[in-house]
């Protein structure tokens, strides 16, 4: 039994609506599993239903082995860092997080000495007085961090912690959080609907939909093998590309044609896929779809097409084209020379790409 | 279109100012207009009755005298007793402190309970409360009267902190949800997790956040059950009268000559405490009233 968590065949609905449906998922101790998807889908409420704070309609929860299910959030070995951070607004930082200890009866010398380590750890001292109305964002987030962490629980759970922070100081609690689970090795369960949070922070990526799981799977899996429509185009910034193509087999392989605006079809040679007919979705990463005349485009298939718009970002430039009658976005380095208005010589790496089927969304290769 | 300069339409000083002038001095007709009748009200009690009769409403006392006082406190009769107001005073406090004390307690929790706690029905039972706000006092007299009666407190005075607990609820349980619906339900949920429970919740997070609430629900309750008349005349015998009674009794048994003054002083006596409530926590009036969020 090393799995720290388990839920089997969860099952919650309020009245006639069901929020979660039939959700099985399970973590070993160590591993950091997000929880991602839209507004609306459900993770933040299979959460609460991990922490004991919603009952579950059906199914079963077990924390390092032990079943949960009926059990009150006090009991199940967690401890969760919310959105708002959630601090006693009337009591001292130290007595936020010594809180617990208190309710529990750990004795004063217990409790001033894990105070100081958490304290420590996360460079709260100076702090330690101070209500937390008197407190940054940041600092805020730090002192919730410092609750959590003074229970050393066997599960730590995360309802967005960091979507209330301004976007440099989410970059760099993102980093810390990372950091802390790496150093303290504790399993963490942490809802966001962040995909770049998501896929830094995850050893295991939950992507859920109106109350049904997606994929599961690693970053890198999910990222590079999106089980269907949904979270190819939820997952990455900006969006896989998902051209309408048809597909014809060819001997070992299939040909994929892609209608481009004045001009013969694309014809693209797939080697890898026998099985492949009819019409198709081709998902193309941005960074799949490279400039002919660049190294790594030289040897690739791809054809000319007409460029609509170049967004120059820095490091990258974004190019936009029409494909298979919708828009395509490519991210080619910055010193391109796609002129908007121009042909742009194009290579497709399609040893990276997803097909899926039109009308279901679902994968196909 | 970079100019975005913006030139404020132009006004003159002189006119700036008379307008001003002209706004204080409306205020202030305003303010003397409300302030005149506790003017005639303060002046007519420190006057002697014959110089009530000689000289003018308006008027200040060319004597200032407190017999008028001394008599409504202790000496006026309501009826055949001529004891003053002073035993009735009491019968008051001991009457309103307790209710007002029981009736917040109890809203406090209701308001918790309805606000943090939601359970199957929570919104109901609120809006059946609610309801309970806007019954009107004639409306409970009877069934109210036979309730005292079967519980053997009619004519007392717990009878009557009893019918004031009952029909403050309503309000203090609104006030107290209102306040308490505005704290971020993840306050509840953290402390949950810490292992506290609905009690150590509410005395531990949600009391030390209250004191504008609890400010505001006691001067609405004290208020309202100090200047309560109608269940006071209706629930109490004699003996354990309300001042508001006991002042209606000063003022419409006299026989003979009306003593104005006595009357006046007495009425005043009646309104004091309100009005101390009012002036020591009314700071936390207005707060309590526009405020309730609490930004964590």
């Amino acid at each position: 039994m090393s799995h720290i968590l388990e839920v089997d065949g969860l099952f919650k609905s309020y009245g006639a609506t069901e929020i979660l449906k039939d959700i099985n998922v399970s973590i070993d101790k160590g591993e950091f599993l997000v929880l991602v998807g839209p507004s609306g889908c459900g993770k933040s409420t299979l959460l609460n239903c991990i922490a004991g704070l919603e009952p579950i309609t059906g199914g079963a929860i077990r924390i390092a082995g032990q079943d949960m299910t009926e059990v009150s959030p006090k009991d199940r070995n967690i401890a969760m860092v919310f959105q708002s951070y959630a601090l006693y607004p009337t009591m001292s930082v130290a007595k936020n997080i010594t809180f617990g200890m208190q309710v529990r009866g750990v004795d004063k010398a217990t409790q001033s000495a894990k105070l100081a380590d958490v304290a420590r750890q996360l460079q709260i001292e100076p702090l330690l007085n101070r209500r937390p109305g008197q407190l940054s964002g940041g600092q805020r987030q730090r002192v919730a961090m410092g609750r959590a962490l003074v229970r050393d629980p066997a599960l730590f759970l995360f309802d967005e912690p960091l979507s209330n922070l301004d976007a440099k100081l989410r970059v760099e609690m993102r980093t810390e959080i990372k950091r802390l689970h790496q150093d303290l090795g504790a399993s963490m369960v942490y809802v966001t609907h962040d995909q770049i949070e998501a896929m830094t922070l995850a050893t295991k990526i939950v992507v859920m939909k109106g109350g049904i799981i997606q994929q599961i799977g690693t970053p890198h899996e999910i990222y590079t093998r999106p089980a269907n429509t949904f979270v190819a185009d939820f997952m990455g910034s900006p969006a896989m590309n998902l051209i309408p193509a048809r597909a014809t087999p060819n001997g070992q392989g299939s040909v994929i044609e892609i209608a481009r605006e004045g001009a013969e079809p694309l014809r693209l040679d797939e080697p890898r896929h026998a099985g492949l007919s009819g019409e198709i979705l081709l998902g193309l990463r941005p960074e799949d779809m490279h400039e002919a005349t660049a190294r790594a485009g030289e040897a690739l298939q791809g054809g000319a097409v007409r460029v609509d718009v170049v967004e120059p970002a820095g490091a990258d430039t974004y190019v936009v084209a029409r494909l298979g009658g919708k828009e395509v976005t490519s991210r080619l380095s910055a010193d391109t020379q796609a002129r908007a208005g121009a042909a742009l010589e194009f290579g497709f790496d399609l040893s990276k790409a997803s097909y899926f089927a039109p009308e279901t969304g679902e994968r196909l290769a | 279109m970079t100019d975005t300069s913006y030139a404020p339409p132009t006004q003159s000083r002189g006119l700036k100012i008379a307008l001003r002038w002209g706004l204080y001095l409306m205020l202030g007709v305003f303010a003397v207009w409300y302030l005149l009748p506790l003017f005639v009200m303060l002046t007519t009690s420190l006057k002697s009755l014959e110089e009530i009769r000689t000289g003018s409403l308006i008027a200040l006392p060319r004597e200032v005298t407190f017999d008028a006082w001394r008599t409504a406190w202790s000496g006026a009769c309501t009826g055949i007793q001529c004891e003053g107001l002073q035993p009735y005073f009491w019968n008051s406090v001991m009457l309103a402190v307790p209710a007002v004390m029981i009736s917040t307690v109890l809203g406090a929790m209701n308001g918790y309970v309805v606000a943090q706690w939601q359970f199957r029905g929570a919104n109901i039972i609120f809006a059946l409360m609610l309801f309970g706000c806007f019954i009107p006092f004639q409306v409970v007299l009877l069934p109210m009267a036979r309730t005292l009666g079967i519980l053997n407190i009619a004519g007392s005075i717990p009878g009557l902190i009893f019918v004031h607990v009952v029909y403050g609820i309503g309000f203090t349980t609104l006030f107290f949800r209102n306040y308490y619906v505005t704290i971020p339900a993840e306050l509840t949920k953290a402390a949950k997790i810490d292992g506290a429970g609905f009690f150590r919740i509410f005395w531990s997070i949600f009391l030390p956040l209250s004191l504008p609430i609890i400010v505001v629900t006691v001067i609405w309750q004290f208020t309202q059950i100090w200047n309560d008349f109608l269940f006071g005349v209706s629930f109490s015998q004699a003996g354990t009268q309300p001042i508001t009674v006991a002042l209606n009794n000063i003022v419409n048994s006299t026989t003979g000559v009306k003593a104005y003054n006595v009357d006046m002083a007495a009425a005043i006596i009646a309104a004091l405490p309100t009005l101390l409530v009012y002036v020591v926590a009314g700071k936390y009036f207005i707060r309590g009233l526009t405020a309730g969020s609490v930004k964590g």
